[in-house]
């Protein structure tokens, strides 16, 4: 299976390519016929003629069980019913599993609908579940964030902070200690599901690094491919602050912090920052203490289990 | 907060004007941020100002947020009137 690209576009053609589907009408223009949701549906109950609450707007579905129903009608019932479906003009597509090809009948009306016409060479049940989660991507909610994505020891590290706070050089400290770089300054955040945010660099500035008096300088270029990744889930937020004695900071670790980035909560840490603190060692060590809390242990609470023993003693 | 809508002109010169865009927000205290359909840019980035370029003779809405911003909305506007 090829891996998906989550800058495509979810267009009939990107579908059509990434299902690897025949098109039986190729003289339709499928490169710009978008689909809007990742919903589809299964027309059995149109092709028994009750269109009723119809999702018109979605891909039309032919699966086994339609099959084998359409081969029980007669021909002018077949033909009836799909000038109906076909005269809904939302439906991006329609699509036959099981490499099933319709009779000239339903091609002519989809021609003269131009309504394109897929043939999908898997079962039913794995186009709708690959076709889904396709689409769940490419539709899903997206939006950008100013800051750096790196991968440190797996964890998708979201380092954020004021222009000139020291991202970009605290990335560049982080690549050179062996982890990758996703993004710098601009990240964009796809929300793939309610619990997995990816994040990528826009196109034009993959693999680019600025900083400040030297100017961009390129991480793959100087530090091969294993310095850099294309996109990485986003586990954790490092938010770099200026260090103010007023403001108080977490001492302690026992209480999570969240952030909301497209209804996802994320944990976040503020880290204050002072001239010479090594921030990369800084940005590590809460990658490593992410992990271990995601296999279940809690360095402040051992802690407090050790001074409540002493307590009782 | 102060905003106003601008159309991105970077069509002479790209490099530079975007250097010098970068630059020119760098001067106010202010946050200012660029807008546009699924974006929103850091005015003062280098990397994000680049990835304008795709916004090239589009509208985005220039934002600022702070002390100076009413200036700092000036500035960027009459930068993309020139």
């Amino acid at each position: 299976m090829p891996t998906t690209n989550l800058n495509q576009e979810a267009t009939v053609a990107n579908l059509c390519e990434r299902m690897n589907m025949d098109n039986l009408t190729p003289e339709i223009e499928i490169s710009t016929r978008k689909i809007p949701t990742y919903s589809l549906n299964r027309p059995s109950l149109q092709l028994t003629g009750f269109f009723k609450g119809f999702a018109g707007g979605r891909i039309q579905l032919i699966g086994y069980a339609e099959q084998v129903y359409l081969d029980t009608l007669e021909k002018p019932v077949i033909i009836e019913r799909f000038e109906k479906i076909a005269s809904y003009d939302e439906i991006p597509c329609i699509i036959f599993t099981r490499g099933y090809h319709p009779c000239d009948g339903i091609m002519e009306i989809c021609r003269a609908h131009q309504l394109p016409v897929l043939v999908s060479p898997l079962s039913t049940s794995e186009t709708i579940s690959e076709m889904t989660r396709w689409l769940r991507v490419v539709l899903a909610p997206r939006t950008t964030i100013h800051g750096v994505l790196v991968d440190v020891y797996g964890e998708g590290v979201l380092i954020t902070g004021d222009s000139g706070i020291g991202k970009s050089e605290a990335a560049l400290e982080l690549v050179k200690r062996g982890h990758r770089l996703v993004s710098d300054d601009v990240v964009e955040i796809r929300k793939v599901s309610d619990e997995t945010l990816v994040g990528l660099a826009p196109e034009m500035t993959r693999d680019f690094i600025e900083l400040r008096g030297i100017g961009i300088i390129n991480v793959r270029a100087m530090f091969g491919f294993e310095a850099v990744k294309q996109s990485q889930n986003i586990d954790m937020i490092v938010n770099l602050e200026e260090y103010k004695k007023e403001k108080k900071f977490d001492r302690l670790g026992l209480e999570d912090n969240y952030k909301e980035i497209l209804g996802n909560k994320i944990r976040i840490h503020n880290i204050p920052i002072r001239p010479g603190r090594n921030i990369a060692i800084i940005v590590e060590s809460a990658a490593v203490n992410n992990r271990a809390k995601k296999m279940g242990y809690s360095a402040p609470e051992e802690f407090f289990k050790r001074v409540n023993a002493e307590m009782k003693m | 907060m102060t905003s106003r809508d601008v159309v991105v002109n970077l069509s002479h010169d790209t490099e530079r004007r975007m250097a010098e865009l970068v630059s020119l927000a760098g001067e106010f205290a202010s946050r200012i941020h660029l807008s546009g359909q699924d974006k929103r840019i850091n005015a003062k980035s280098i990397m994000g100002v680049m990835t304008l370029v795709s916004y090239s003779g589009d509208t985005i809405t220039v934002t600022a947020d702070g002390t100076d911003e009413t200036e700092a909305v000036e500035a960027i506007a009459d930068f993309f009137a020139c």
